[in-house]
């Protein structure tokens, strides 16, 4: 399968982009690791007359521990975030999700930016940036913007980035207080993307009880979306089996359930009352 | 849309005028004749065309050959030359002598893509399970082999290259 015929542009720094995108239109795409874009030029699923190829740009790779959080550059490869220390003590579960995503290979060439920017209804990440409250930097020819993850995914492959902006940064903040984390997913068997996918951080107080918890979820609608009557049900109450099982038969409250030839809307809706169980229960019990 | 290419082939210095969405595999296929790298489902699921790019396995259905600009690759035909001589048995990659000793392969059309996942994975391993192994290679699909016999060959080529593999109770499920 070959991809219709576009423009190419390497550019070597962000002016170079923003100046070739200017050039190539409104249409044009950046493409960093390929792996969800080049799929579906392939199926012509996307025809886009130009492709602008950022990796060349100095600066957008790499992970740092910073007062202000985890910083990680767009065009970090997934692997190295499954990998990385500074991420494994962090934020555990963004680790996990980074080593869930395709196979070894895609998660070799497969970038966390690529991967937030496309923001495929069955994708990994974004479950994990809603529930880690991430912060989106993107940086356009108008200057550098912030943009929480809550507000980030706003439809089906459709973020909140304009045309001409580019997705530079993602920041998590740093965990305070007695937090624990977990990502799980059933992934599809044939494509490893998430059927359904729950991102689950939970804080407990002095009392024991949930002071905070907050569950991101992927693959279940047409976007990822955050369980809030999930999680605002169990803020105050004890972690126990009974208070978790029920709190997770909201977790679809907040999305129209999909279905497709593998999951009915009824299984999908079942799973992710029971991946909402499995990620909450992990979550504390990962709080040290 | 034309595109200058300049890279390195399995350490071969390359200059190609290609067409900008030409897939890398094609472009080691067909321009380069290293048919080594197989097209399997073209879909980035099989691994049938992996190779390496700088130094990490990657699908070559799924990157553009515009994309290895100033950049190296290394296929199955190179594999060999990424281990010092001394490791090398009868002028082979030990993963190469190992899918040979253990009968890794039988119709041979996913070997080259596993052999370069596996290679990438102990060249950057110091010890390895055998479930490890097998998880590294989730990426890579065959139908003949039923995969135990190449989960055995990788396993010999880590012994070879002085990479420990734990034995472990779930390995021959």
């Amino acid at each position: 399968m070959i991809p219709a015929a576009f423009d190419y542009y390497r550019a070597k720094s962000i002016q170079e982009a923003f100046f070739a995108k200017q050039q190539a239109g409104a249409d044009a795409k950046w493409i960093a690791g390929g792996h969800s874009l080049l799929p579906m030029m392939k199926l012509r699923l996307a025809t886009p007359p130009a492709l602008i190829d950022i990796n060349e740009i100095d600066g957008l790779s790499g992970i740092r521990l910073q007062a202000d959080g985890l910083v990680i550059g767009a065009l970090t490869h997934h692997a190295e975030i499954a990998h990385s220390e500074e991420v494994v003590r962090t934020w555990p579960l963004l680790a996990q999700a980074a080593g869930l995503i395709g196979d070894r290979q895609v998660r070799n060439r497969g970038t966390i930016g690529g991967n937030l920017a496309h923001a495929d209804p069955a994708s990994d990440l974004p479950a994990v940036a809603l529930a880690l409250e991430a912060t989106l930097v993107a940086e356009g020819p108008s200057g550098r913007r912030e943009i929480p993850a809550s507000e980030f995914f706003v439809g089906p492959m459709t973020t909140a980035l304009s045309d001409d902006e580019l997705l530079t940064q993602v920041r998590f903040p740093v965990p305070s207080g007695k937090v624990g984390s977990f990502y799980c997913k059933y992934p599809h068997p044939a494509s490893g993307y998430a059927v359904v996918g729950v991102a689950a951080v939970a804080q407990l107080g002095p009392d024991g009880k949930f002071q905070a918890v907050r569950v991101g979820v992927t693959g279940v609608g047409m976007w990822a979306y955050r369980a809030e009557t999930t999680e605002k049900e169990l803020v105050g109450k004890l972690p126990t089996q009974e208070n978790i099982a029920s709190a997770a038969q909201h977790a679809v409250d907040e999305t129209d359930v999909s279905q497709d030839l593998f999951a009915s809307e009824q299984y999908r809706t079942h799973l992710a009352a029971l991946y909402t169980v499995k990620a909450l229960q992990a979550a504390v019990q990962a709080i040290q | 849309m034309g595109v200058t290419v300049h890279t390195r082939v399995n350490g071969q210095p390359i200059e190609r005028e290609i067409e900008a969405r030409q897939l890398l595999v094609y472009f080691l296929r067909d321009e380069l004749g290293l048919t080594g790298t197989h097209v399997g489902c073209d879909t980035s699921q099989c691994g049938a065309c992996t190779v390496w790019l700088d130094g990490r396995a990657v699908k070559s259905c799924t990157v553009l050959a515009a994309q290895v600009d100033e950049h190296e690759v290394t296929t199955v035909e190179g594999l060999a030359e990424t281990v010092p001589e001394a490791q090398r048995i009868e002028g082979l990659h030990p993963v190469q002598a190992g899918f040979w000793e253990k009968h890794g392969l039988q119709c041979g059309f996913c070997t080259p893509g596993m052999m370069m996942t596996a290679a990438e994975l102990l060249a950057n391993s110091e010890r390895l399970s055998q479930q490890e192994i097998r998880e590294a290679l989730e990426g890579n699909i065959c139908r003949c082999t039923g995969y135990q016999d190449i989960v055995d060959a990788v396993a010999f080529a880590a012994e070879k290259m002085g990479v420990s593999v734990e034995r472990d109770v779930t390995a021959s499920i």
